[in-house]
């Protein structure tokens, strides 16, 4: 758990010192939102496509960025050394919990924006959209995680990476569409019970799974 | 023994394209040998006996890539990844033989081509997975590398398959047998009481039906076997040169 912990932290630590990466995210983010923002402005759309277009940015962005962690490893190539200094399952939780955190930030930064830049995107009931955005933001992380390790030893890494992730992450977003849209009209918690059941259960077999099968990944 | 086989499959493939499609089709079966009217789907429901058995090949095939792909893992032994490439090979021919009989069932009996309906939107991402499968074999230039990768991904999706056959049908509504609907009367969601989505067997069709799926398994582990052994052909002459 240690190891794990500095594993997120070197990570961490690292990110900040160059920030181009972090830097070169936030304005993806930025272009997403504002191509959104041009092909919508001055329509009069359902409510209910700004749920969906939250989680398309959100998909995006997470598919930009989130292959960082095991591909700069390989293109550093400090594989190796980072095998020799610690066990696979604490790489594994240290490069989830890093990508958790990049993920929070910059899907907070999305939120923000779509809160000041589109009127209709008001959300009425805040318990069951945050409680979707934590619980989805771990399972995109725990199963973007697994895939970056997947895409690392690949040939091509950047445009294999959302065709790798998208049908794993599907159920995930689809879930998390149906909350958003409920959130938006404001109906009570206990209406996405389920969906956020669905929700819970894939996070957990999604992050048990892939503690279980990273170890067969790593060892080369 | 592997002629009793080929002339089994004769046999029921005959006996399929034959039950499948001459018995006609009435409001009122008298004889063992018409089948009973569907409203909504009279005589469309033919391609149940084609379009069901491919879908359930395919899921069979992904199965079957996944349990091969498993043995490799545990005992890295090349000849299990060729068995578990050449299931998925299959696999992905017979899903886009369920996508397409499906859809041309969809636009005849539901009016248009694509619904998005839960099964249609399972189809979809098992399409998805095998394409991504493939993409990354094609992209891992290490034999052994891309055995145990593709190994793992198709773990890995395997896991969303759950959501996908058991779940997302409770919780959408659907157009394909066992679906749900919303009461037009009250608003809810209900088990639904169209009759195409009703619809049961009755007692004749469920023979050529269970007479189809087990022609097209045959069909299946046939195809298979002869491509898995044609990839241990080439490989071991490529070993040889």
């Amino acid at each position: 758990m240690k190891r794990a912990y500095y594993i997120f932290y070197k990570d961490f630590s690292s990110e900040l010192r160059m920030r181009f990466a972090l830097n070169a995210l936030i304005m993806f983010v930025i272009v997403a939102v504002s191509t959104i923002l041009f092909s919508l402005a001055n329509e009069k759309v359902n409510q209910n496509v700004y749920a969906g277009m939250f989680w398309v940015v959100v998909f995006f962005s997470a598919m930009s960025g989130l292959s960082r962690t095991f591909v700069s490893e390989e293109e550093r190539g400090t594989t190796l050394i980072l095998s020799l200094i610690a066990n696979p399952i604490s790489i594994f939780i240290g490069k989830f919990l890093f990508n958790l955190v990049l993920l929070f930030f910059i899907n907070t930064i999305i939120a923000f924006l779509y809160m000041i830049l589109f009127q209709d995107f008001s959300i009425q009931n805040w318990d069951s959209f945050l409680l979707a955005f934590i619980l989805g933001n771990i399972g995109i992380a725990g199963s973007s995680t697994i895939i970056a390790a997947i895409i690392s030893k690949a040939n091509v890494k950047g445009t294999l990476y959302p065709v790798l992730a998208f049908p794993v992450l599907l159920p995930l977003i689809l879930m998390l569409i149906e909350i958003t849209k409920s959130a938006m009209e404001g109906n009570p918690i206990s209406d996405v019970e389920a969906e956020l059941m669905v929700l819970i259960s894939y996070d957990i077999i999604m992050i048990t799974a892939s503690v279980l099968v990273f170890d067969i990944i790593w060892r080369d | 023994m592997r002629a009793f086989w080929k002339y089994l499959l004769l046999i029921l493939m005959t006996l399929v394209i034959l039950g499948g499609l001459i018995p006609p089709i009435v409001a009122y079966p008298k004889n063992f040998f018409e089948f009973p009217l569907i409203p909504g789907l009279e005589d469309k429901a033919r391609i149940i006996f084609f379009h069901v058995p491919t879908a359930w090949l395919t899921v069979l095939a992904y199965l079957i890539a996944m349990f091969y792909g498993i043995r490799y893992l545990k005992k890295k032994n090349i000849y299990d990844d060729m068995k578990s490439v050449s299931a998925a090979a299959l696999g992905l021919v017979f899903c886009i033989l369920a996508t397409v009989t499906g859809s041309v069932w969809a636009k005849f009996t539901w009016g248009s081509f694509w619904h998005w309906d839960p099964r249609e939107t399972s189809i979809f991402i098992l399409l998805l997975i095998y394409g991504a499968y493939f993409a990354l074999r094609s992209a891992l230039d290490s034999e052994e590398k891309r055995a145990r990768l593709s190994a793992i991904y198709s773990i890995i999706a395997f896991l969303t398959t759950p959501f996908f056959i058991f779940i997302m049908p409770r919780l959408m509504i659907g157009l394909h047998p066992g679906s749900l609907e919303i009461d037009p009367a009250t608003g809810q969601i209900r088990a639904s009481a169209n009759p195409v989505i009703k619809f049961q067997m009755a007692a004749n069709m469920r023979v050529v039906f269970f007479l189809s799926l087990t022609a097209f398994t045959i069909l299946y582990f046939w195809f298979w076997n002869l491509t898995h052994r044609i990839l241990k052909l080439e490989y071991n002459s490529q070993k040889e040169i």
